[in-house]
């Protein structure tokens, strides 16, 4: 059996090729966009650090892939007292500063 | 000695450990050097020096890159001049210092003066993408990417093909490094029977011009253990051969890609050992 097993080896080398052709085509793209999410994220910040004093850890600029649509979440903490007086949310209030919450924006494609 | 204008400046690199770069960069090195370049191969693995070691110069080296770098030594003084091939020279890495000690302008002023003295200035890259290896990087003209029939490798040179594009001078400058690939470590008969991947495979992946392929061969182990590149310790064997076309295609000639052999008959596999 075994010298039978010898002769019938499956060729794995196809194998290598086709792993290697499907990671290296997501890793590629992952790699243009996350200089892409660098480039954002400093241009984000520098048009709202036009209008209030924030650092650079207070954005964050995250890119999430989904099957059909992929969302581009961005995230800007800006400390409350240096933040124009919009009235407050009602009753769920949440414990984050004012303008905080996700601003999401849908980009479509993947 | 080299017209500045006319020199090149070569990383050898592919990101993986092992996969042979520093046995390519002493083998093109040596051959580019019997042809009578003015060559010199520079070891950028500082705290893991090991050109010297491959060039068998390690009990010869009395300052090195570092030293050269920080302006504690004059170039001329850190140089060690092959014995075997007077136009090859070697600048060692530090085996004490730290990778950190290399400011980005030092390496700038010392790669300059090595152009004013040699035809090519071959950099041995740090496996890794850190600072190391894009230091080693950074000012070439020419890349050569050695890689292995095999995924990880194959992924790697990928992952330094793309710091090539981003990370060097001529890339910021808008301009290209020439990018080569080198196979090292190819079993013909292996690929042939779809236990490795095959030369075709590998190029179709990484889609950049083939240098060479080197075949998997002891010869490489038995150079290395005498502390000679391989093109100089046996010129005829089939590594070695392969390593004089890659140099000469570097040089720009055009030559036909055939994979080197040393497979023998009967009759050589008994009596041809001996030889060696």
């Amino acid at each position: 059996m075994k010298l039978l097993d010898f002769f019938k080896r499956p060729r794995t080398a196809p194998v290598a090729r086709e792993r290697l052709q499907i990671l290296l085509a997501h890793e590629r793209a992952v790699s243009g966009k996350s200089d892409l999410i660098a480039i954002l994220q400093e241009e984000i910040m520098a048009v709202i650090a036009k209008h209030f004093p924030v650092d650079s850890d207070g954005i964050k600029v995250k890119m999430e892939r989904g099957e059909v649509v992929s969302t581009l979440e961005v995230e800007v903490e800006i400390p409350t007292p240096m933040c124009p007086s919009f009235p407050l949310p009602a009753k769920p209030a949440p414990a984050e500063p004012c303008a905080a919450g996700g601003v999401e924006a849908a980009q479509t494609g993947s | 000695m080299g017209d500045s204008n006319m020199a090149k400046v070569v990383v050898v690199t592919s990101g993986k450990g092992g996969v042979g770069k520093t046995t390519s960069t002493a083998a093109l090195g040596a051959a580019l050097a019997t042809a009578g370049k003015n060559v010199v191969l520079v070891d950028f693995d500082v705290g893991l020096r090991n050109l010297d070691l491959v060039m068998g110069a390690e009990r010869r080296v009395v300052y090195d890159l570092i030293n050269v770098v920080q302006g504690d030594s004059k170039l001329a003084q850190a140089l060690i001049r092959d014995k075997r091939v007077p136009t090859l020279s070697l600048l060692p890495a530090s085996q004490t210092r730290d990778k950190d000690a290399l400011s980005d302008e030092g390496v700038s002023r010392v790669i300059a003066e090595l152009k004013e003295k040699f035809d090519w200035v071959i950099c041995d890259s740090p496996a890794g993408i850190e600072r190391g290896a894009t230091l080693a990087m950074r000012h070439a003209d020419v890349a050569i990417i050695v890689t292995n029939p095999e995924v990880s490798s194959v992924r790697d040179s990928d992952r330094i093909i793309g710091l090539l594009d981003s990370k060097t001078e001529k890339a910021e400058k808008g301009e290209r490094v020439q990018k080569h690939l080198l196979i090292t470590r190819f079993d013909a008969a292996r690929a042939g029977r779809g236990e490795m991947l095959n030369v075709e495979d590998v190029l179709e992946i990484l889609s950049i011009p083939l240098l060479g392929i080197i075949p998997e061969s002891f010869e490489v182990l038995r150079a290395s253990n005498l502390g000679s590149p391989v093109t100089l310790n046996n010129p005829g064997s089939a590594p070695a051969r392969a390593y004089f076309d890659a140099a000469k295609r570097l040089n720009g000639e055009a030559l036909d890609m055939t994979i080197p052999s040393d497979r023998k008959g009967l009759f050589g596999k008994l009596f041809g050992r001996r030889a060696a």
